[in-house]
């Protein structure tokens, strides 16, 4: 499932990422921010408003916020 | 060694390299653009425990080489030696937010790789301790073969020890660089876990602060709530600590302006230092407080980690129109004046993200709108209450601003879908652990945001007041005839008076708009001027404008003017400033064209409707 379906609060292993259908940039982007293949990720929070977008990521000891279609490129399992 | 050597500061963002910065080489920085570019050079000096000083570079952060953003860019060629009127740094200072090892290691391993004198700074180990963790500078040391110096910058502590270092690793300055293997980033992300675990001596499962303080300011219902009483507090405090201040400075100048009426023989020159100088930067000038109350809220939120969130809450509400959270920041600065919220647009990666909020700025009323705003409204609105305390003035000076705030929006949306259009932009940004902002760096942050808006604005402004200052005094009048209708500025106003007056706008108000050019807040001034001018008798003339404003314009005719100011683009700073930071008259001449129709739409739709209604 991708991360975007994800509970929030759990631990989630990235399997894979779609970078095709990332821009070029934001892909260099998150790579450079740790979100990878391998990578264990956590929704933190939701945001605002019925789309519930963006997201706030726990990635190691860091918070970074991404939107939902960034989310729905990356491929996750519970970890 | 006679040449003078140079350090360089670079990190990830959120590293704490601006407060390092500041506790190395204290107030005197001096803040320039890098070539060609607009991303910010800071440099500031660092002395050496020898007493030799050393030219320090506060380089952009960066995530890496792989450059996404302007400021990367700027960052990786500095380093690397390749960005042309930049010489290559003898030493590099790598700072490494120590609770965030693993993530900041990978970086720095690229870094390294270039061979080049490095020392590390381990900062706000503090913050790590916080979190319950342990380190062990020696054990990280040994892994990456640079001395690593623990500090925590907002207390000094650690600065004495990392100068130190950076003397003892400039005397390999003028070695061959060592360069190191280049590791691919799965590679590297992978030994920075392995350094990252082998530097943490102990790791207690503390919770960090940050998840408890965020399920409230992230909190989806209470989070809004929290953002939007604040930026009430904001305006409230902007424009009410001001106004003494304002006042004060207003004042000053008065007096400056009297003082050089009475001590210098009357003539052209004496006219010039008094209406042209004075009167001009003056006008500036009194903007000050407002835009010092406002930065420092700003740097507060930015500092303390807040201001993230608060993108975070807005991302929503600005992908509506095609933006993201990031354009927050600069469209809340331009509340103040458009002028530093143009140029905090720099953070927005995207460039056509950067260029619509550039193109909107304009039309968040910013201070300067305020004087025009308020002597209209006292003249044509009755002061009394619509019910529950809201008085009917306040209600039309809210509409105002909802105008603006509504205006942009649309315009947003449209320009997404036309001149900036492209693939909806992205919303990417680290969340900052929340921190107590340090004095000391508001304070530095502060005086350098002050300086950045005199300078600027007060050489712009200088420079268009004096040019209007003769447009206004010559030709001289002659016997019976006004200076005003005589100058050039009059022989202008009756070339545009025929577009203007459609919308309701008599010669006094198409007269004023010409001197208002270089400042919106100069109509005032120039109405008051005009009708002084052309009272017939004494008693008249002692009127004040509001009350000649009262007697001589209706109803609709005042609407259309403040409907006018909304949206025209009366300020030839913000012109500059969007010529300077887009690269070129393309996009200024977008602006200042769409806001003049706006402008004119507005005022027609709202001296049409006010008159059709009988008002």
């Amino acid at each position: 499932m991708t991360l975007d379906g994800f509970d929030s609060g759990r631990t989630a292993r990235i399997t894979s990422v779609d970078w095709a259908i990332l821009a070029e940039d934001e892909g260099k982007r998150l790579q450079a921010l740790g979100v990878d293949e391998g990578a264990e990720v956590a929704i933190v929070h939701r945001g605002v408003f019925g789309t519930r977008d963006p997201i706030a990521l726990r990635i190691g000891n860091m918070t970074i916020a991404i939107r939902r279609a960034h989310a729905a490129a990356i491929e996750v399992e519970g970890a | 060694m006679s040449r003078k050597h140079t350090a360089a500061l670079v990190g990830n963002p959120n590293s704490g390299k601006s407060a390092l910065f500041n506790a190395l080489t204290g107030a005197r920085q001096k803040i320039a653009n890098y070539a060609g570019v607009t991303v910010e050079r800071k440099a500031g000096r660092l002395t050496l425990p020898s007493g030799e000083p050393v030219e320090l570079l506060d380089l952009p952060g960066a995530y890496s080489f792989d450059a996404a953003s302007p400021d990367e860019a700027v960052t990786r060629d500095v380093v690397k030696g390749t960005f042309e009127g930049e010489a290559v740094p003898d030493v590099l200072v790598l700072v490494l937010d120590a609770a965030n090892l693993e993530q900041h290691l990978v970086f720095a391993q690229e870094v390294l790789e270039l061979g080049r004198p490095t020392v590390v700074a381990l900062n706000m180990v503090d913050l790590a301790e916080r979190d319950g963790l342990t380190l062990d500078p020696e054990a990280l040391s040994e892994a990456l073969g640079v001395p690593v110096i623990p500090t925590v910058a907002v207390r000094r502590r650690g600065i004495t020890e990392l100068a130190a270092a950076v003397a003892e690793a400039e005397t390999h300055a003028d070695e061959e660089a060592h360069k190191r293997w280049h590791l691919t980033l799965p590679e590297r992300r992978l030994s920075a876990k392995h350094m990252a675990r082998a530097a943490i001596l102990s790791k207690s499962t503390r919770h960090t602060i940050e998840n408890g303080v965020d399920r409230i300011l992230l909190n989806p219902w209470i989070g809004p709530v929290i953002l939007f009483g604040l930026l009430f507090v904001i305006f409230q405090a902007v424009f009410a600590w001001a106004t003494p201040f304002a006042d004060a400075l207003e004042g000053g100048v008065g007096i400056l302006s009297a003082g050089v009426t009475d001590t210098m023989a009357s003539g052209i020159f004496r006219d010039f230092l008094t209406e042209g100088v004075l009167a001009g930067v003056g006008s500036v000038v009194v903007f000050l407080p407002q835009i010092i109350i406002l930065f420092a809220f700003i740097l507060v939120m930015e500092a303390s980690g807040y201001m993230a969130r608060a993108a975070f809450l807005m991302d929503r509400l600005m992908a509506g129109v095609g933006l993201s959270g990031k354009s927050f920041i600069p469209l809340l600065s331009s509340f103040a004046c458009a002028i530093p919220g143009i140029m905090a647009t720099r953070s927005i990666a995207d460039p056509k993200d950067r260029l619509t909020t550039i193109l909107i700025a304009p039309l968040m009323t910013c201070s300067a709108r305020l004087p025009v705003y308020a002597v209209i409204i006292s003249a044509v609105i009755p002061d009394t209450s619509v019910g529950a305390g809201v008085g009917l003035q306040g209600l039309v000076l809210f509409a105002l601003y909802v105008a603006g705030i509504i205006g942009a929006m649309v315009v947003a949306l449209v320009l997404r879908r036309t001149v900036t259009k492209g693939a909806a932009s992205g919303f990417i940004m680290e969340l900052p652990r929340y921190q107590l902002p340090r004095v000391k760096d508001l304070a530095i942050g502060l005086w350098q945001r002050a300086w950045v808006f005199l300078r600027r604005a007060g050489t712009i402004i200088f420079v268009a007041t004096i040019a209007l200052w003769v447009l206004l005094s010559f030709p001289k009048a002659g016997e019976g005839e006004s200076q005003l209708d005589a100058s050039y500025a009059g022989v202008v106003a009756d070339a545009i008076h025929p577009v203007l007056e459609p919308v309701g706008f008599n010669r006094e108000m198409s007269l004023a708009l010409v001197p208002a050019i270089a400042a919106r807040e100069v109509a005032v001034s120039a109405l008051a001027t005009t009708y002084a001018i052309n009272a017939e008798d004494e008693d008249l003339a002692a009127q004040g404008v509001t009350e000649r404003i009262a007697a001589l314009w209706t109803l609709p005719m005042a609407l259309a003017f403040l409907a006018w100011f909304v949206f025209a683009p009366q300020c030839l700073s913000t012109i500059a400033v969007a010529r300077r930071e887009t690269n070129g008259w393309k996009w200024p001449i977008v602006m200042v064209v769409y806001l003049f129709a706006l402008a004119w739409i507005a005022a027609g739709a709202t001296y049409w409707i006010a008159v059709s209604l009988g008002l």
